[in-house]
């Protein structure tokens, strides 16, 4: 139960992100786990005619996720960042949150057809949680690093929000 | 016959006194490196090997390789020595990028950026940056090209981000490996001058790629002719870098292996940039009015059948 409400807690916090330090100093990786999992299960049963050319697998989803938050840390703290590899990691991993959402949302608006302006609803809404994620992971792990070099370690985050919003947004129902 | 005077040892005055006994005398300091001459050395010689001091760096490369060698000393399973190769700042980094977009011609890119200070941060993110731009790209491209056709639905296409993903990235640590090892060879055969270490040719590799990023984005664009001109473009920034960069160090050798390095470095280059554009970005059709060929063939059994 007590680590249930930390957890809680966690997605309050990404939800409103003030540069508080309680989603650094107790990581858990249990939310992240959940994120990336009900992202993952969401994003099958995309169209595809043949099997190769349809939308990410499960396995693979997983894979650019954990994958690319490891490589997110490591690169920060190569550049000589102060924080610790699975504080980085349970960052990362809440702040998939938002886009967890716009996911549901997305298959949501999709049940109601796909047309443009689903496609446009999908695109705004895809793009404002892009932004929240970008910045609530932002406002977390840029006071770790050194100052000149902020903005090297903001990009690689960006480009990792940025390639799951692409999946969010070019999945296809069938 | 020396009489005594001369055997006996001699205190030499200071140089500063002597000189001003003598102040058209030429003096060598032993104190400092011999500049003077060399400047005066410079301002004489020619263009050319003006360009050619300025290609080889001669100037600070052997304090910077000093330096290089205090700053690379922590064993290799130490998380310490990945570090030193990450040890960049934002601006040196927008630097290099810059650097690799407009080329100076006559200035090197190794020796006017890097300076015994290579980073993989760059390659690695423009690697990653590039290979998803591509596929983004490509599968936008796709969508637009083949939108209103009533037999197209379309698909993420995402198998393609792995196979961008291999083929930028060995092209980008295979090739200078390959680079490196051959100019190693050459240099254990021709002294050459001018050298680099592999993590440098990663470094050059890894930046000259940059400039395939807008040229990816730049691709959506489903005209033939812009597609070529974009390719011909890139191609001769990044090659230009990479010719400027490679040249000097092959240049001392057998004239008929030098053309060729450099050629098959442009070759490659030029593979990469064309095998994108083909595999990622289909053709654009141009407009063609729709077959009559069915009512054809029916009229032509119909008079066959006759």
């Amino acid at each position: 139960m007590r680590d249930l409400k930390a957890v809680g807690k966690k997605f309050v916090h990404v939800m409103y992100p003030r540069k508080s330090s309680a989603l650094l100093r107790d990581w858990d990786l249990w939310g992240p786990l959940v994120l990336c999992v009900s992202l993952a299960l969401m994003l099958q049963g995309g169209s595809a005619d043949s099997k190769d050319d349809g939308g990410p697998q499960f396995a693979e989803v997983f894979v650019i996720i954990w994958f690319g938050a490891v490589v997110i840390t490591l690169n920060s703290k190569l550049l000589g960042g102060t924080i610790s590899f699975f504080q980085s990691l349970c960052v990362l991993g809440y702040c998939v949150m938002p886009l967890t959402v716009a996911m549901l949302v997305c298959r949501l608006v999709l049940l109601a057809g796909a047309g443009t302006v689903s496609f446009i609803i999908r695109l705004i809404v895809v793009g404002a949680m892009f932004a929240w994620s970008t910045l609530a992971s932002t406002a977390f792990l840029a006071d770790s690093q050194p100052p000149n070099r902020k903005a090297l370690v903001v990009y690689p985050i960006f480009l990792f929000y940025f390639v799951i919003s692409w999946m969010i947004l070019t999945f296809t129902p069938q | 016959m020396a009489t005594a005077d001369d055997l006996k040892f001699q205190e030499f005055d200071d140089a500063a006194n002597l000189l001003a006994a003598n102040p058209d005398a030429t003096t060598i300091s032993i104190d400092e490196p011999v500049e003077i001459p060399k400047n005066q050395h410079s301002h004489r010689q020619e263009p050319g090997r003006e360009e050619d001091d300025e290609l080889l760096g001669t100037d600070d490369s052997d304090k910077t390789e000093l330096l290089a060698g205090q700053k690379k000393s922590a064993p290799f399973w130490t998380f310490d020595y990945y570090q030193t190769f990450f040890d960049v700042d934002t601006y040196q980094v927008l630097d290099r990028i810059k650097g690799s977009v407009f080329p100076v011609p006559g200035k090197n890119f190794v020796r006017l950026y890097i300076r015994s200070n290579p980073d993989l941060y760059g390659p690695f993110w423009i690697c990653a940056t590039l290979v998803f731009t591509i596929a983004v790209s490509g599968n936008l491209s796709n969508f637009f090209i083949h939108l209103g056709k009533p037999t197209y639905r379309y698909v993420p296409e995402f198998r393609k981000v792995s196979i961008a993903a291999t083929t930028i990235y060995a092209y980008a640590w295979l090739v200078p490996l390959a680079l490196w090892g051959f100019l190693m060879w050459r240099n254990s055969k021709v002294m050459n001058i001018v050298s680099y270490s592999f993590l440098e040719i990663v470094c050059v590799y890894g930046y000259s790629l940059f400039i395939y990023i807008p040229t990816a984005i730049l691709w959506i664009i489903p005209q033939k002719v812009v597609r070529w001109v974009l390719v011909v473009f890139s191609l001769c920034v990044s090659g230009s870098v990479l010719v400027m960069t490679f040249w000097p160090a092959v240049r001392d050798d057998n004239r008929r292996i030098a053309v060729a390095t450099v050629a098959t470095v442009l070759l490659l280059h030029a593979l990469l940039a064309v095998g994108c554009l083909a595999y990622f970005f289909d053709a654009p059709e141009l407009d063609i009015p729709a077959p009559i060929i069915p009512a054809h063939n029916g009229t032509t059994v119909i008079t066959k059948s006759h």
